[in-house]
């Protein structure tokens, strides 16, 4: 333990914790920029400086460790003048116009601008011309550098979280920025547009490309029959973006504020999800059937899911070979798309030319999926519009809806049906659970066998699960399944899915059945998110998830009633050929880079 | 195989695929290729198995790891302080002239780069510049247009 003094009252903590840290403790906030708590230190935006009594210069309090004896002012004159001029000189080389920025309000550096009273420029202004530094090329991600003051949380996200590195810093001195891959346009590079850069910028250097315009347009347009889906790990953030704790659920809420903003139909992507679940569970026991009684080796197996569009940029740029692994499903936003305009519109009896189908997503990488040239088989472009988490709470201010005071209302129908197991789709391990949850019983008549149905080696956030279940009382149609024991996978966060993804490569895994998440917890985490997301909010809202799931009449994708309807009336059966036609996909080879 | 595909793999063996070899192999292309292409990075990436970001963001801090079109060689005359006030703009004046290129620019033949750089050391023998690696130090109009002469007919 060491002993300490800060701002005269004295501590002890443990060795090794920070100045921060310490600081925190005794209930001083010290200032941070750089500093992140999912990320290492990196020390360079120096607004944490301290005074350390009988140090010269004053010290970074997020790169310190405190040492015995240490005696730290948070406050002094020095530190707070410091303070003062490291926040005016990042001002001048920042794109201050503030009022016209998609971050106005919710901006670090505004704040703490604010928070020490910067009025009088005393530094000159760097930022000339601010108009060429933006790059609007990505369908997902607008970088625009006059507003990046080179904390690098971007740069250390996409290395140490997702391990993809498509920004990097480049160049030195006052030419230095963030940049791709010789500067190239954000579209042609490596980035996955997980967004998580996004999630922890602290200005309006990152931020989604948004659709809010593009959405109110639709729903003022008399002609048009607007279709919302909300994903499974929307009902779980949006709270906190508009007023409740972390972990709080509030699905009724939402759907009410969808329906007062004047979407036309409020159904849920939990729907696809189930659908997802069949479709992707009869794959995989049709690949192991091809592969353990057929013998075909032009079957590839392990199977991995698809779901996540942040991983499949991932896997298309960095293990194209393993291309033939994936899961041919479409992710369940894109099931859904395709069955709004053709299934949907059908049943209600709307021309599909004048169904605009919005998704509400976690996720930024949604955005180009949805723009992928493949997700157009109803004929249309089947989402045309993706909004994360964070546009819905500001359309939401926007209606000047007062949201915690609003009732519960229950999703439309049909499409609006959903299981517990396609709630837990939002949280890492939430697909592997649901999909053993249906395929063990196709395959065994039986249910999986794990109290409450809970399957929890595939819960939690380790950043790769691994989990057997054996397979024995097989009904005749799968016996050749008898005695097998399903290998799986579950890996969240790019870094993770690179460690499983080497394993696969290297052969010596015998996975059967991999989940990948591009983000860090999953969906739940997603680069969509409310606005902070770090390892406490995570399992806030995993909890709330599991919670949902247990509270839900029906927890087996294969039991939703709407499912069963839409292979009755429209589908057939799993994997047949309208199902591949409209729910199924492929992918294709990137560059490296 | 390209050829510069074949060099980076040669270098790779040389030196070996550790992040820490990115360095010496990136030095030794710019030595053997004058300037880093797009190309060359990234085969120097997918040997590394690091990302070709990584790589463009180490190259660009270097000022000698160039990231442009740089003829083969390329003269750097020093903007800093001492070498300015002894007269760096005389010499610039009459290298312009007789390559008829101008600062950050390279000749058509691909010959000649010429770059202005920070200081490299020879402030007691101002004014100075390096072509390729080769310090020229007191320099007057008369000296540079003798090496650029012979430089020239090389």
């Amino acid at each position: 333990m060491i002993n300490l003094t800060i701002n005269g009252l004295e501590l002890e903590v443990d060795k090794g914790t920070t100045i921060l840290e310490a600081a925190k403790k005794l209930n001083f906030r010290i200032p941070t920029l750089c500093h992140h708590q999912d990320l290492c230190v990196a020390g360079n935006c120096r607004v944490c400086v301290v005074e350390q009594v009988g140090n010269r210069t004053l010290v970074a309090a997020c790169a310190t460790p405190v040492t015995e004896g240490m005696e730290i002012n948070t406050n002094s004159l020095s530190v707070r003048t410091s303070r003062k001029h490291i926040i005016e000189l990042l001002l001048s080389e920042h794109n201050a116009d503030c009022t016209k920025c998609y971050k106005n309000g919710e901006c670090e550096l505004q704040s703490l601008a604010n928070e020490y009273s910067v009025g009088d420029h005393i530094f000159l202004d760097l930022i000339v011309d601010h108009k060429s530094m933006i790059d609007m090329s990505s369908a997902s991600i607008i970088k625009d550098d006059s507003k990046c003051i080179r904390c690098l949380r971007c740069v250390r996200t996409c290395e140490e979280l997702q391990g993809v590195h498509a920004l990097a810093v480049a160049n030195k001195g006052s030419e230095q920025k963030i940049s791709s891959f010789f500067d190239k346009p954000w579209r042609e590079v490596i980035c996955t547009n997980c967004g998580q850069c996004i999630n922890r910028c602290p200005t309006g250097a990152l931020v989604e490309r948004n659709n809010i315009e593009d959405v109110w347009n639709a729903i003022l347009d008399p002609e048009k029959h607007v279709v919302v889906q909300t994903a499974p790990a929307v009902r779980v953030s949006l709270g906190e973006a508009l007023g409740f704790e972390a972990g709080h659920t509030v699905t009724g809420k939402m759907v009410s504020a969808l329906k007062r903003i004047g979407f036309d139909s409020v159904l849920d992507t939990d729907f696809t999800a189930d659908l997802t679940i069949i479709e992707e569970g009869t794959e995989l026991l049709t690949r192991l059937k091809d592969v353990l009684v057929n013998k075909r080796d032009d079957v590839a197996l392990p199977l991995t899911t698809s779901c996540s569009p942040g991983w499949i940029k991932f896997i298309e740029h960095i293990y194209p070979d393993f291309l033939k692994n994936v899961s041919t499903c479409k992710s369940p936003q894109q099931m859904f798309g395709a069955l709004a305009k053709t299934y949907f519109a059908q049943k209600r009896k709307i021309d599909p030319k004048n169904i605009v189908s919005v998704s509400i997503m976690p996720c930024t990488a949604k955005k180009f999926e949805a723009n992928r040239p493949e997700m157009r088989s109803s004929g249309f472009k089947d989402v045309d519009f993706v909004l994360t988490t964070r546009e819905l709470a500001r359309m939401v201010r926007q209606a000047g809806i007062d949201f915690m005071r609003l009732e519960d209302v229950n999703y439309d129908s049909i499409m609006g049906e959903s299981s517990g197991a396609s709630v837990i789709f939002g949280a890492t391990g939430g697909v592997m659970e649901a999909a053993l949850r249906t395929a063990y019983e196709i395959v065994t008549g039986r249910e999986v066998p794990f109290k409450n149905l809970n399957i929890i080696p595939v819960r939690g956030m380790k950043g790769v699960k691994e989990a057997s279940i054996k397979i024995d009382g097989c009904t005749d149609e799968w016996k050749f399944l008898e005695g097998v024991e399903l290998k799986c996978a579950v890996a969240h966060g790019l870094v993770n899915a690179r460690e499983v993804m080497e394993k696969v490569k290297k052969g010596d895994a015998g996975y059967h059945f991999i989940e990948i998440m591009a983000c860090p917890g999953g969906c739940l985490g997603g680069g969509g998110q409310p606005i902070p997301t770090n390892s406490k909010i995570r399992a806030k809202r995993a909890r709330a998830i599991y919670d949902e799931d247990m509270g839900k009449p029906i927890r087996k994708s294969h039991e939703n009633p709407e499912i069963i309807q839409v292979y009755k009336d429209f589908l057939g059966t799993p994997n047949s050929h309208k199902s591949h036609e409209l729910l199924h996909t492929h992918y294709k080879e990137r560059n490296r880079y | 195989m390209p050829d510069q595909e074949k060099l980076v793999k040669e270098l790779a063996d040389k030196h070996g695929r550790k992040r820490e070899f990115l360095l010496p192999i990136l030095q030794e292309l710019v030595y053997e290729k004058n300037y880093l292409t797009d190309e060359s990075m990234r085969y120097v990436a997918k040997e590394l198995n690091i990302s070709a970001a990584d790589v463009y963001g180490t190259a660009s801090f270097y000022t000698f790891l160039d990231t442009e079109l740089r003829g083969k060689y390329v003269i750097r005359v020093c903007k800093t302080i001492s070498c300015s006030m002894k007269g760096k703009d005389e010499i610039l004046h009459v290298i312009c002239d007789t390559l008829k290129i101008d600062v950050g620019e390279t000749t058509l033949d691909k010959k000649f780069s010429l770059l202005a750089t920070n200081c490299i050391g020879w402030c007691h023998k101002a004014p100075a510049m390096l072509i390729n690696d080769i310090p020229f130090i007191e320099l007057t109009p008369s000296k540079v247009t003798k090496i650029l002469q012979d430089y020239i007919k090389r």
